[in-house]
């Protein structure tokens, strides 16, 4: 008697668990408004790779696990997340076992199945097809089904970090029927597969207006019966982000928009009306100023930036290199350009927590004194222009960036900084479609990197950060013999640094992935390969009426619209 | 005036092949690149394998013939087979893509039309029938307080900016008092008396804008057209015949008048394709002008010279109206 007491009781307070977030019915709370800016060109991530199309796709199609708000994975199409220990990953490192939760079904009724797994594998890396995402299947060898509900991913070698095709918001799962006849150089022929693909997720695209407007209706088939809790979505386009934000906080048309990237101050005085506020997560984005190892003169023509140019005559001495990261007060670029939005760093690899590193937060204060003494240490005597010199070399650089208010505001903050240092900089600012658009032809780009030092800001999808400290390899330095191709744009090179990345690609175990991370980071900062300046987070308006929205830094920010819902 | 017609459209095809080819020469040289807009995460190959599917690792001279041969032969084929219902050949042929929707560029264009010609057409249409009374009665009764108060608004119109007077519209009626939208909903489909008013609240307010700078404009060429033929002899023998004054002015000195605006206002129909690229950013019209920024922006090549290519038709066809105009207007020019 007594244990059937205990039982009532325990599945009474499940329930009142269970029941709390789903105060709603499906489709009881009208019409979501979001509005993107940077409006949605496309609903297939595999044919654009944009950040806007991977986040509207987000709504209608899902990979089988996804990144939560603090980073951790959690399972989405499949029922759990394979680990070693459960089993879900052989020993050997070298294949993962997903299963499908039961009785999924794509929209229009019929079941998912292993066999719509295998397909998205062939569809992203057809040849011809061009597919922006194949960085997720890279290593894949072989994707079978076990049965029609178990998906079986081979690796070619052993992936300590096996979480990476299907997984995320940038390869979701797409349905077999729909895109059979789309493989390869017929992917962008087929219009309206690509415009309204038939998906899992909590929505259905309606219509689709590219570059201008998306309507969605709540799936019938959503997997969660209570769910969404908006019976439709309207995903809007253009303009720019102040207007955005504008009709989140201001005049209260939008529920959700994204990305804002405002001054602080005009979002602040938007808030002051009341209709909702600005919401910031922080990924792994890091505006950082690169430093030219190699020669730029002119003069050496072909050669500028190449290690044939030589090593710079001014940024090749250590002590300049670090004297120009201590000379910068991050906490007054992060005061006037990103307010809320930022944070200073020293550390390239900002996250997740149990990345990041403490040990070189040296340069996080600024100390003019100690750069000086280390400049007049080195032997960089102040000229009478107040400009240092070395046998007749000048600290005087050319400093470029993109096109972008808040980055020439802190072009001018670090010039002033570094003038209180003996160093001069001549501004310079590149079109982004330019700087960032890698055509070879261009002298430009940043890869090409035809300047002293340049400010952008990087990062990396997903929690694993394997893949982007490997960008500091030797082998990844851009030049004329690679197109100009190459991840390692700060031509950092250090033996001792790739054979640690070597290692960190053997290493399976988390906290001891974590250990090498870290001391990658340190080696990058304390011989500053570049200076990381501050860690940036992405703002998002949300309106007040609005609830259940949890920022989110790792994935799509719309990752959890199921569980959204109008405030009552 | 057929032949003359016949002999100018024939001249125009030159003309416009050359126009293909220096709109293409130049996207070409230019340097942004359609794949900047990725984010950095995308790592070097895939970029090259992106590339390669849009057909970028082409020589120039072929790239440009496929344009041809999609823009001249397949997409007028699509077009014919979707309005007559017929197939011709296998029905399968490669229409102009766009690189960042990788979607038939018509297709896009026909569902940008319907608001651009709402918004950018209508404020055309009401800036030529506001402008041409002001204009008469500014020239007829010059420095009067019509006159300077009409000048004072063409100024103002004309020097402040579009995307300042549609901002200080949006603060003022959609921020403070609500009235408008300031966000235009290319979905509403006018089918009741409540959606066409919720129509003409979200077009007040571009609309307004573009007004505003269309009548200054075009009021300005008027009244300076008027004041022309005024004092012209003809108007004097017509008043000493004991022509009444309201024929003088109305068929006489506007019809005259007349002549060099409509050229202006021909040569201005094009724009109305082309889009109020401002306005349009501003209230989110997302019609033909934000196409065209956007597509530069993401140096979505294809796009870009589709557009440019048919304004340059537009404009080479409303030349030739103008001067078909000209001779209906004036019986003593003749073309023949």
């Amino acid at each position: 008697m007594k244990k059937l007491h205990l039982i009532l009781a325990a599945s009474a307070a499940a329930l009142t668990i269970s029941g709390a977030p789903a105060m709603a019915d499906r489709g009881t709370d009208g019409d979501l408004k979001i509005i993107f800016w940077q409006a949605v060109s496309t609903m297939n991530p595999y044919l654009s790779g944009g950040t806007k199309e991977v986040y509207g796709a987000s709504m209608v199609i899902e990979p089988l696990a996804r990144y939560d708000e603090t980073g951790a994975l959690v399972p989405m199409l499949a029922t759990e997340i394979p680990t070693v220990e459960n089993g879900g990953v052989a020993a050997d490192l070298k294949s993962i076992t997903w299963k499908l939760k039961p009785d999924l079904k794509w929209s229009d009724g019929t079941p998912v199945t292993a066999e719509d797994a295998i397909f998205t594998w062939k569809y992203c890396t057809a040849p011809d097809g061009g597919c922006a995402q194949g960085a997720y299947f890279e290593g894949v060898s072989n994707v079978e089904a076990v049965d029609a509900s178990t998906i079986k991913i081979s690796f070619t070698d052993p992936k300590p970090y096996p979480y990476s095709a299907l997984v995320g918001g940038q390869s979701p799962l797409i349905q077999a029927a729909q895109f059979k006849d789309c493989l390869g150089i017929k992917a962008p022929e087929c219009t309206s597969a690509n415009f309204g693909p038939i998906g899992t997720g909590p929505f259905v695209v309606k219509e689709f207006k590219p570059n201008d407007v998306v309507t969605f209706t709540a799936n019938p088939n959503y997997r969660d019966a209570a769910k969404p809790a908006f019976a439709t979505a309207t995903l809007k386009g253009g303009g720019d982000a102040a207007s955005a934000a504008r009709s989140v906080l201001e005049t209260g048309e939008f529920d959700y928009a994204w990305n804002m990237q405002v001054e602080p101050e005009v979002l602040a005085t938007m808030m002051q009306a009341g209709k909702g506020k600005i919401e910031v997560a922080f990924g792994t984005q890091v505006e950082r100023i690169d430093l030219n190892p190699f020669g730029v003169d002119p003069s050496l023509g072909d050669k500028r930036s190449t290690k044939e140019a030589g090593p710079h005559p001014a940024l090749k001495d250590p002590a300049v290199r670090k004297a120009l990261s201590l000379a910068i007060d991050r906490d007054i670029i992060d005061e006037a350009g990103y307010g809320d939005n930022g944070k200073p760093t020293c550390n390239i690899l900002p996250a997740p927590d149990i990345y990041v590193s403490t040990a070189v937060d040296w340069c996080l204060k600024q100390d003019l004194e100690a750069a000086n003494k280390l400049l007049d240490d080195a032997g960089w005597k102040m000229g009478s222009d107040g400009i240092r010199e070395k046998d007749g070399v000048k600290l005087s650089f050319l400093y470029q960036t993109s096109t972008n208010s808040v980055r020439q505001a802190t072009q001018a903050l670090v010039k002033d900084m570094w003038s209180q240092i003996g160093v001069t900089v001549e501004l310079r600012n590149v079109s982004a479609n330019v700087f960032f658009g890698g055509d070879p032809a261009s002298p430009d780009t940043f890869q090409k990197f035809m300047a002293d030092v340049q400010m952008y800001t990087n990062n990396f999808d997903g929690t694993d950060p394997e893949k982007y400290m490997a960008g500091w390899m030797c082998d990844k330095i851009p030049s004329p013999a690679s197109g100009w191709q190459g991840e390692n744009i700060v031509r950092y090179c250090n033996p001792e640094y790739d054979a640690l990345v070597k290692e960190l690609g053997k290493t399976g175990k988390l906290e001891d992935r974590a250990v090498i991370a870290k001391k990658l980071n340190d080696m990058l900062s304390n011989d500053v390969a570049q200076i990381p300046l501050i860690h940036r987070g992405q703002p998002s308006a949300v309106s007040a009426t609005l609830e259940g929205v949890k920022m989110n830094a790792w994935d799509s920010e719309l990752w959890n619209v199921a569980d959204w819902s109008r405030k009552k | 005036m057929f032949t003359f017609t016949i002999r100018r459209l024939l001249f125009a095809i030159p003309t416009l092949l050359a126009i293909s080819f220096i709109i293409f020469a130049l996207l070409d040289l230019a340097p942004s690149d359609p794949l900047s807009d990725l984010p950095l995460t995308i790592p070097p190959e895939v970029r090259e394998q992106i590339r390669a599917a849009m057909g970028l690792d082409q020589p120039f001279l072929i790239r440009y013939m496929k344009w041809l041969q999609q823009f001249f032969i397949n997409e007028p084929l699509n077009i014919f087979e979707q309005l007559t219902g017929l197939t011709i050949g296998t029905g399968e042929r490669m229409r102009v893509l766009s690189w960042a929707t990788r979607s038939p560029v018509v297709d896009l264009i026909v569902q940008r039309l319907p608001q651009t010609l709402w918004v950018v057409g209508l404020s055309y249409l009401f800036g030529v029938l506001l402008a041409i009374p002001i204009g008469v009665i500014s020239a007829y009764r010059q420095y009067s307080i019509f006159d300077q108060i009409g000048t004072f608004i063409a100024m103002v119109g004309y020097s402040v900016p579009t995307f300042f007077t549609g901002v200080l519209l949006i603060v003022v009626f959609s921020s403070w008092l609500q009235w408008f939208p300031s966000i235009y909903d290319t979905n509403l489909v006018v089918d009741s008396w409540s959606s066409f008013v919720m129509q003409v609240k979200q077009m007040f307010l571009p609309v307004l804008v573009l007004t505003l700078y269309n009548t200054s404009q075009i009021s300005r060429f008027v009244r300076a057209s008027m004041l022309d033929n005024l004092h012209m002899d003809y108007v004097r023998t017509a008043r000493a015949k004991g022509v009444k004054e309201k024929v003088v002015l109305l068929v006489h000195v506007l019809r005259n008048s007349l002549i060099p605006v409509v050229t202006v206002i021909a040569l201005g129909v094009p724009t109305i394709f082309s889009g109020a690229i401002i306005t349009e950013q501003v209230f989110r019209v997302n019609g033909l002008g934000q196409l065209l920024i956007t597509a530069i922006q993401g140096a979505d090549i294809p796009l870009v010279q589709t557009l440019t290519f048919i304004f340059a038709v537009l404009i080479v066809l409303f030349n030739l109206i103008a001067d078909v105009l000209y001779g209906i207007l004036d019986p003593r020019i003749r073309y023949d």
